[in-house]
């Protein structure tokens, strides 16, 4: 996918003035967040399971070539086949071998955000191979090469409006602005890609390192045609999504629910245990599992390792001051809000990722709803760190910065330096008590005036009071 | 008038906005701690808590800045400070050193000392001994109240100034809806992202209106300074002030970014 996060400031600008947009964006609040806090009040141990679900996650991660190994192992003696990926260029090439043996002309998808990182659509479609979306959401997003802006709501950014139009121009049916009646349409177009799709790849919420499952939760169901009807199944997933036994998967799956959508159980749970056994009702022939790194290993045993825990809820962009002003396509890439922030300059480079890190107040939010207590804002601040340590903030900033640590770092000279910019501002301001215009201060005077100082610092004015005092 | 009380050594942390902006902050919060039987100094080697420099990545300016400040308050019982933000920063002193350092220590220990203000009445001194002093006090109006981001995320600031409120006669909270949604402050975030930061303060002022408060109140002032410069912005008359002005019977004080105010004039 085109990387445009250097562009973040202008596609915010763009996002702010988009009107239907904002629409959207409104809606969000009223749903996940709201839904959420519900589903946690009416759970009194959901604190005690972010504790365990956030101790469980760094157990894995000390032991993540174990787990890895050991669901290896179970995934072939289950009859199925596991391939490593450690770039994005290994996985595509990895699941493209695999349509070719199997002589591949449509793939079905379920909803999978790795394979987003990866590419994957794009380079099917360059090698003659036709991937078709089943999730809903990501149906649309298809029809109208779009992408997703958000993880688990991947077409939130749209409107009913867009959805109408976009199923019109593609299905050459009366156009329908009703929800019943466009779903009932999709259902109708799906179901022949379904049932002709040579390969179906879906993504996995978890891998069980004791059984050699993988597992997808969706809402739709449309991932459980999408892996059972071909003959072929392909999982491609990260390193990170192991998790040690069937029992810790379901930990997990009690946070991910709540966390997202605020259900307590999502609609389906679905696990896949290596291809068709004699006497098995349905299942694929073939069974894979690609799992990809892509810069994921590199984040073991560093400051980020923490942010392999996340279980992709959702709930940190959900309550995210700044996603809701400006949605998930101002970030530029694949991974929105307060995780891609994170994420992204580990997966692009912080020389391109930069901005996302930096476009946060650190208001906290995110960690103090995050399902594995990822302290986010923490991590944003260890970007900030390498990025101060490459000098790639802009000029302005850092000579700003340079210039406030000299006088911070010297009492003696801050003290008359403050004073004299009180003094300055309060004269500027004259008798209005506020600045409607401060030179080198537009960020702030452009939108909002700026209250004036009340003349003396507080330093000056207490050693004069306390002089005052002194005297009989 | 120094104090000769036989209470707790309090240093005030002033703050750089409370020192540059609104002095008033700093001396409602050494009446406060006065009147709670302190004895209140001020340090003379403080600046900033180097927030700054920590949310820029720049360690070594955070480290330097750090040490100054542990070395400014060595000593004193208590650390108070009338921000929840730059409390906050006192309070991250100790990831800032490495467990080595002889710096490390004393960081965590100037750590588990520091108090934002109304914490450090409601939670260290204690509602029993200020009741009495709250009470005498008026503030005729509705308001309602902002929850700082540091302050209730880092420091479990939420309760406490509430109920210091609830103890003066007239005032009536009414509670805005997000209150503990971000203001869109967050220090160089408002000039680096104008526009992002506008539409935070946008939402927020909203929220205040819709209460239909006379006054909104908080305890942070840059969080103060963002929503009363963006309230002037939009013509509203809603007040913006400090708690502590409140809480030390100091609102005859213009409220922020009202009418002229020399401060010569209160001393
Ligand atoms: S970082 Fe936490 S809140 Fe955000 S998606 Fe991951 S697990 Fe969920």
């Amino acid at each position: 996918m085109q990387i445009n996060t250097p562009f973040f400031k202008q596609r915010a600008h763009d996002a702010l003035h988009d009107a239907n947009l904002q629409k959207a964006l409104g809606n969000l609040k009223a749903g996940f967040p709201e839904k959420r806090a519900i589903a946690v009040s009416r759970m009194p141990e959901f604190e005690e399971l972010r504790n365990q679900g956030r101790d469980l996650k760094n157990h894995i991660m000390e032991h993540l070539d174990l787990y890895l190994e050991q669901f290896e192992a179970k995934v072939i003696e289950n009859g199925g086949h596991v391939h490593w990926a450690r770039t994005t260029d290994d996985a595509n090439q990895i699941i493209l071998d695999i349509c070719k043996q199997v002589d591949a002309k449509t793939v079905t998808k379920g909803k999978s955000m790795v394979t987003e990182e990866i590419g994957l659509n794009d380079f099917l479609e360059a090698n003659g191979i036709q991937p078709v979306e089943t999730d809903l959401g990501e149906y649309i997003l298809q029809l109208r090469h779009d992408h997703p802006s958000h993880i688990i709501a991947p077409a939130i950014h749209l409107n009913l409006e867009d959805v109408s139009e976009a199923f019109h121009a593609n299905h050459h049916r009366p156009k329908s602005m009703d929800p019943a009646v466009l779903m009932q349409e999709a259902r109708e177009v799906l179901r022949e890609k379904f049932v002709a799709a040579d390969v179906g790849i879906t993504g996995a919420n978890f891998c069980v390192a004791e059984s050699g499952s993988t597992i997808i939760v969706t809402n739709e169901g449309n991932g459980d045609l999408t892996q059972t009807l071909p003959k072929t199944h392909i999982v491609v997933t990260s390193i990170e999504k192991v998790v040690p036994t069937l029992e810790d998967m379901t930990l997990f799956l009690r946070l991910l629910a709540r966390s997202a959508t605020g259900q307590e159980f999502s609609v389906y749970n679905t696990l896949s245990t290596g291809p068709r056994r004699e006497g098995d009702q349905d299942g694929p022939e073939n069974f894979h599992v690609v799992l990809v790194d892509n810069g994921r290993s590199e984040m073991v045993g560093t400051e980020f390792q923490d942010m392999l825990r996340c279980i992709r809820c959702s709930a940190c962009m959900n309550h995210c001051p700044v996603y809701g002003a400006v949605g998930g396509h101002s970030y530029g890439w694949v991974y929105p809000g307060p995780m891609g922030s994170v994420l992204t300059p580990q997966m692009i480079g912080i020389e391109k990722g930069g901005m996302l890190p930096n476009a946060s107040t650190f208001c906290g939010k995110c960690e103090s709803v995050c399902p594995v207590k990822i302290p986010l804002p923490k991590l944003m601040r260890h970007w900030r760190e390498d990025e101060f340590e490459k000098h790639l903030q802009p000029k302005a900033a850092r000579y700003g910065l340079a210039g406030w640590a000299f006088l911070a770092k010297r009492p003696a000279l801050y003290k008359p330096y403050t004073r004299m910019a009180s003094w300055l501002m309060k004269t500027w301001a004259g008798k209005n008590g506020r600045i409607k215009k401060l030179p080198l201060a537009g960020g702030w005077t452009d939108w909002r005036d700026m209250p004036a100082p009340q003349g003396k610092t507080f330093m000056q004015a207490w050693k004069e009071q306390q002089k005052a005092g002194e005297q009989p | 008038m120094p104090n000769r009380s036989s209470g707790p050594r309090v240093g005030l942390f002033v703050t750089c906005l409370a020192d540059m902006f609104r002095p008033s902050v700093a001396f409602a919060t050494v009446k406060l701690l006065e009147q709670a039987g302190c004895q209140v100094e001020v340090p003379e080697r403080q600046t900033c808590c180097g927030q700054p420099a920590f949310n820029s990545g720049d360690r070594k300016t955070t480290a330097d800045i750090a040490r100054q400040t542990i070395d400014a308050f060595d000593g004193y019982e208590y650390v108070v400070g009338p921000s929840g933000s730059c409390i906050g920063m006192l309070h991250y002193y100790p990831e800032v050193f490495d467990p080595s350092d002889r710096y490390y220590q004393r960081a965590l220990e100037l750590k588990n000392r520091s108090f934002e203000i109304t914490s450090f009445l409601f939670d260290v001194i204690g509602m029993d001994s200020l009741q009495e002093q709250l009470k005498q006090l008026q503030f005729n109006h509705k308001v309602t109240y902002h929850d700082s981001c540091s302050g209730l995320r880092q420091l479990g600031i939420k309760q406490q100034p509430r109920e210091l409120l609830a103890q003066v006669e007239g005032v009536e909270l009414e509670e805005m809806e997000e209150a503990e949604t971000c203001c869109g402050f967050g220090g160089t975030f408002c000039v680096k992202y104008p526009e992002i930061s506008n539409r935070m303060v946008s939402n927020k002022t909203d929220y205040i209106s819709n209460t239909g408060a006379h006054t909104v109140l908080g305890g942070d002032l840059g969080c103060l300074l963002n929503m009363a410069g963006k309230l002037k912005r939009e013509g509203k008359t809603i007040e913006a002030r400090h708690i502590v002005e409140v809480l030390a019977g100091m609102t005859d004080i213009p409220a922020i970014g009202e009418a002229d105010y020399d401060l010569a004039q209160q001393l």
